[in-house]
């Protein structure tokens, strides 16, 4: 008998051992909610799956007359907004302070101390600065999501090019690179890979920014929207909602990941285990 | 009379209180292939650095050709470590064309058009000399560790450095493989007119290049503060027979 370490799944094994818990957990909640639902039919807490596509029906599909829009899409389109906008500034900066403090040690010494003072501010904790200093409007909201992920990435992609090796930039200014030359052809494309991780893992804080930010002011998201019915109890609604920001979290994930082995091969050699 | 390739005059390194070379003075001919010998500590890589540029002298100072050394590497000294000493992210005719580029364009870092296909041209070239003419296209992290080091050569010497500095650059390599490189390095030595610094542990990897072993220790011990005398080049042996020879072994 091999090590219990030394056991490796095959594809076909591997497929079955991924969905059996998935399955299981979809198992339970159907029992669970048939059983609830024998004992007391108005039960709100474990809705029926068909109850749930009754719901998703509404949402998804008509119009709400009080807002003219369809609710499920005109909320996705909106948080998507704000995470779009967020992302997107705290990634440039991210980039561009990560190269400046992971090359120069004139800007760590500067930058640094500030940079680590920031990072240990609760996001949340300053959410009611940022709703006095910007309003109520979207500008509070995707400050919120910069301020919550781009400390982080800033220090990850420092201290990432940081890390490269000595010899790498002593050779670089051997065959005549500048400090921009170095900066440009040396950090740039090794910092890519690594800030496209750095994105994935700052997407789950992100939603959460996000979702905080929607459910304190707003009037439409994703957030806004499973706050609201919460009120009413809607678990039929809430449910596929979670289960929406679950998979629009899955499917940028996989994009960039996507992107990374496409666009940086030299980065993602073939793994051993 | 013209000024020898690099001279050491009385140089000095101390790290706080800690001495580490000492009164070393020295200089190199070009066209030298000098090998450093010595145990480990005895400032081998340190003599290195200072010809390198990394690191300055606390007294004493370096000429190339004539000219007081900055402490800052450039592109008048090559580089080949033991280990990274190409870009990952490159492939390895990218890697030889890097200086090429950093040259030709100061704002993108990179050459177009006429000029790139020329650079290209001779960057191959400069592959095929160091057997790598096959593997234009591979990332370093799919050449072997001989490959990875004959590839670093390549990328050096295309920018024809006055100055060649190896640190051990076949300390990690298998032993058929080092002599494969022994060979390479002796040929590019001699056809380039090279003056090559290497700094190694292999005593006969040391004997059988160099034109000239230089042994790095301590000429003074005291035991009760022994990092208070630094090495210097104890033994400096001249090898006339090489130019010409071919190697053996």
């Amino acid at each position: 008998m091999r090590r219990l370490l030394n056991m490796r799944p095959k594809a076909a094994t591997r497929l079955l051992l991924g969905a059996a818990p998935l399955i299981l957990v979809a198992l339970v909640y159907l029992v669970a909610s048939s059983a609830q639902h024998a004992a007391n039919p108005s039960e709100k807490i474990l809705p029926t799956v068909g109850a749930m596509i009754d719901q998703i029906r509404i949402m998804a599909l008509q119009v709400d007359p009080q807002t003219g829009a369809v609710p499920l899409w005109a909320d996705t389109l909106a948080s998507l907004r704000r995470l779009g906008a967020g992302l997107s500034i705290a990634t440039a900066t991210a980039l561009i302070l990560g190269l400046t403090l992971g090359l120069l040690p004139l800007a760590r010494a500067g930058l640094g101390p500030l940079i680590a003072a920031v990072a240990v501010v609760p996001p949340i904790a300053i959410l009611p600065i940022l709703f006095i200093t910007f309003g109520l409007g979207e500008t509070a909201k995707i400050v919120l999501i910069v301020i919550g992920v781009t400390p982080f990435m800033v220090r990850d992609l420092a201290g990432h090019i940081a890390a490269i090796p000595e010899e790498q930039i002593v050779k670089g200014q051997t065959l005549g690179a500048s400090t921009w030359q170095l900066a440009l052809r040396v950090a740039l494309p090794q910092a890519m890979p690594r800030l496209l991780e750095c994105l994935r893992l700052s997407l789950g804080p992100a939603w959460v920014f996000l979702i905080s930010a929607e459910a304190i002011a707003s009037d439409v998201g994703l957030g806004y929207r499973v706050f609201l019915v919460r009120r009413y109890l809607a678990m039929d609604i809430i449910l596929p909602y979670v289960a929406w920001i679950a998979m629009l979290a899955v499917i940028f994930d996989v994009v960039l990941l996507t992107i990374s082995r496409r666009a940086y091969a030299w980065a993602h050699p073939a793994r051993s285990r | 009379m013209t000024p020898p390739r690099l001279a050491f005059r009385d140089v000095w390194v101390e790290y706080g209180d800690k001495i580490v070379l000492e009164r070393v003075s020295l200089t190199v001919e070009a066209g030298a292939f000098v090998s450093i010998v010595g145990p480990s500590g005895a400032g081998k890589t340190t003599f290195l650095r200072l010809a390198l540029g990394q690191e300055a002298p606390t007294r004493g100072a370096i000429d190339l050709d004539g000219d007081r050394l900055k402490a800052e590497p450039g592109r008048d000294r090559g580089v080949v470590f033991q280990r990274y000493s190409v870009f990952p992210h490159l492939n390895a005719l990218e890697n030889v064309l890097f200086g090429l580029d950093c040259e030709g364009s100061p704002l993108t870092g990179r050459l177009w058009g006429a000029k790139r296909r020329a650079a290209k041209e001779r960057a191959t070239a400069m592959l095929r000399a160091v057997g790598l003419g096959n593997s234009l296209d591979a990332y370093p992290a799919q050449l072997s560790g001989g490959m990875q080091q004959r590839l670093a050569i390549a990328q050096a010497l295309i920018m024809r450095p006055r100055i060649l500095l190896l640190d051990e650059p076949f300390g990690a390599l298998d032993p058929g493989v080092r002599l494969d490189m022994h060979s390479l390095i002796t040929d590019l030595w001699r056809e380039h007119q090279l003056t090559i610094l290497m700094v190694t542990h292999d005593i006969r990897e040391a004997f059988k290049l160099g034109t000239r072993v230089l042994a790095f220790d301590k000429r003074r011990q005291d035991p009760h503060a022994p990092h208070r005398f630094g090495s210097t080049a104890v033994y400096d042996f001249p090898l006339d027979d090489k130019p010409g020879a071919s190697p053996t072994l």
